[in-house]
């Protein structure tokens, strides 16, 4: 699947064939009695100032997916490669300076932040670990940190109990920034803050992005802020990609069956104009422990046909970078 | 007697804290008739959850209801004795909370639960209970009834469990259901299940419905009329569609401004609502929403509007119509 991949050249990141299996032990002797497939052979790229959105339900993986790439979880299988560097073979020790290029933010910013540390300390302990700045470089680089996320020079001696939730989201964010890294991993960056600080930290990751040329994997399940910030965009069920394109190809002309029904089902504060015709899913989402048999979606999908229980259906090419995994899906 | 089941009358809760005097809800006013719906929208700390558990009789120390009625058919729910609430509440007034896990007993079957409330609110045996539970479950749309009443609440998905919560809610036939974010912790397809369900049983049971949610999509897609709160207190009031449409209040522009749509252009810029929500035990002097209002005039800072009704049936409360 190697023609995922757009231009070669400006790929930052390349992920092939990942696989992340969590064991499940049970009995007297936590024998292994099964896999939870959390993350399911998933590949995908991200290039260079770009976002790659990456949507989905609850426990679909795309949390999982996004710390495997950081190796804050070992892959089970695949390759991560990063500027041609494949990370999964790396030490924790030779990991060390890929840190400084891929930083995480996390969903809630009351429980990522130390409750003892002051802001200034916060932001300054990746700059001392990696030994980036010394002396007073580091209280004039915690400063230039403060204003670039909006937060200003009195912030700094604040402990984040201080702080309001969208607040301590930029304390995150300045946090990730001080090593000047340059792919950043959102997983659910904005989903606990009021829709008001919501649309300010989504507009300071914008501006971000483009004042420093980051490229962002962004995670959320919340479809509109996943169209509003992205470039492209990939569905997960079930620990595997089911389609991925361009943001506005995927969201006006979803190929995926399942993709269909996750945009339908999104409530649209409108009352009037084109109503749009509403999917509604049956039943639950499987246990990602025993996946469905043949593809995973074909429990719930109205458009299920025999074939579709016995094989996984190949994640296809539908042309101009639109990939869906389904049997039904055309050009 | 009016034609409403529920009136809020001038509602202030406040809470007493260490800090100072957190003005939750500070002077709310609505009307609920049978069979309507009306969406509650605001940000956390707005007073929505504290207006719910004040008509539900669920203040607890330091909070207190301090001034104000909530006319049950007429009867002032506010002078009644804890044993006369105990009656109405889960029997005449029913809710559903945000989070189905912690609001179930973990420690008894689906079926034990359901058929509690029935069993105290309708005086009947044990078996027709359990009979009567498994009745709703069915309603709710639970695949497998006769099995999954006798799960406990770990074994059931979210969206299942909170299809049992509102088998709870609903099972003594209350004249007002209010639903608490019910389908904020639930993935999106499993909240487009729920607020069918929701839609559907209140069609046929005519139950005045309160939504309290922050999401004014869910608003759009199940209420007939919506209330926006900010600092404790209703600021915009009307059908769902002249609020939607025609908003009057700074902050109902600045909500509809900050939220990304499915159908924006791509390159469209948010405009959020500058600052913080305003701190209840401090509140600022006139308009509470002054400190982050584009469109504020010398008078705000100085008085805090009152309430107007615009035209029929759009209330505001802001300086700009006066």
């Amino acid at each position: 699947m190697g023609n995922l991949v757009g231009e070669m050249d400006d790929v930052l990141l390349e992920v092939r064939n990942l696989k992340q299996y969590f064991p499940v032990k049970s009995g007297l002797i936590q024998k292994i009695t099964g896999y939870v497939r959390a993350v399911d052979d998933v590949s995908f790229s991200v290039h260079k100032r770009e976002t790659l959105g990456l949507v989905g339900e609850s426990g679909c993986g795309k949390s999982t997916t996004g710390k495997t790439l950081l190796k804050l979880l070992d892959p089970t299988a695949g390759e991560i490669i990063y500027q041609g560097t494949h990370l999964e073979k790396l030490s924790i020790k030779e990991m060390r300076p890929f840190r400084r290029e891929m930083q995480i933010i996390f969903q809630d910013p009351y429980s990522s932040l130390n409750p003892r540390m002051v802001v200034k300390d916060i932001i300054a302990e990746p700059l001392i670990i990696h030994k980036l700045a010394a002396g007073v470089e580091i209280q004039q680089r915690v400063h230039d940190l403060l204003d670039l996320v909006g937060l200003n020079k009195k912030h700094a001696k604040r402990y984040p109990h201080e702080f309001s939730g969208g607040q301590r989201q930029r304390i995150g964010i300045a946090r990730a920034l001080a090593v000047d890294p340059k792919l950043i991993i959102c997983d659910e960056p904005v989903s606990a803050l009021d829709v008001s600080v919501q649309a300010q930290v989504i507009n300071l990751l914008e501006d971000l992005q483009s004042q420093l040329g980051l490229s962002y994997i962004f995670i959320a399940h919340d479809l509109s802020v996943v169209k509003h910030i992205s470039d492209r965009v990939a569905v997960m069920y079930l620990g595997k990609i089911v389609e991925i394109a361009e943001v506005d190809k995927l969201y006006s002309n979803p190929k995926h069956p399942y993709t269909q029904a996750l945009l339908s089902a999104i409530p649209e504060p409108q009352v009037s104009g084109t109503k749009r015709e509403r999917i509604l899913l049956q039943g639950d989402v499987p246990s990602p422990i025993r996946p469905p048999q043949g593809c995973h979606f074909h429990t719930r999908c109205l458009y299920v046909r025999p074939e579709c229980k016995e094989a996984y259906p190949p994640l296809r090419d539908l042309g101009s970078n639109h990939f869906a995994a389904c049997f039904l899906a055309k050009p | 007697m009016s034609d409403f089941i529920l009136e809020v009358k001038d509602l202030h809760t406040y809470f007493y804290a260490d800090a100072g005097v957190v003005k939750a809800v500070n002077g709310v006013n609505f009307n609920l008739a049978k069979g309507q719906s009306l969406g509650v929208v605001g940000e956390s700390g707005s007073g929505k959850s504290i207006t719910a558990l004040s008509i539900m009789g669920l203040i607890q120390h330091p909070g207190k209801i301090t001034q104000g009625q909530i006319l049950l058919q007429g009867e002032d729910l506010l002078k009644k004795s804890p044993k006369e609430l105990q009656k109405i509440r889960g029997n005449e007034i029913a809710m559903i909370f945000q989070d189905p896990m912690t609001s179930l007993n973990p420690v008894l079957r689906i079926g034990e639960q359901i058929a509690e409330a029935i069993a105290i609110h309708q005086k009947m045996k044990r078996k027709e209970a359990w009979q009567a539970a498994l009745e709703m479950l069915k309603r709710v749309g639970i695949p497998e009834p006769e099995d999954r009443i006798k799960r406990y609440p770990h074994e059931l998905s979210g969206g299942m469990r909170q299809r049992v919560m509102i088998a709870i809610a609903l099972s003594c036939n209350p004249k007002v259901l209010i639903a608490d974010e019910p389908t904020t912790a639930l993935d999106v397809t499993i909240q487009a299940q729920i607020l069918n369900l929701i839609l559907k049983l209140q069609q046929d049971y005519h139950t005045a419905t309160m939504l309290i949610t922050h999401d004014l999509g869910v608003v759009a897609e199940t209420c007939q009329n919506v209330m926006v709160m900010y600092a404790g207190r209703p600021i915009e009031y009307s059908d769902v569609k002249t609020v939607l449409e025609t908003p009057k209040h700074p902050y109902t522009w600045g909500l509809l401004a900050s939220l990304p749509k499915l159908s924006d252009d791509r390159n469209q810029r948010l405009t959020p609502i500058e600052g913080l929500p305003p701190d209840l035990a401090n509140l600022p002097a006139g308009c509470p929403f002054v400190p982050r209002c584009p469109h504020k005039q010398p008078i705000c800072h100085e008085k805090d509007p009152d309430g107007q009704w615009l035209n029929t049936g759009h209330f505001v409360r802001c300086h700009l119509y006066s």
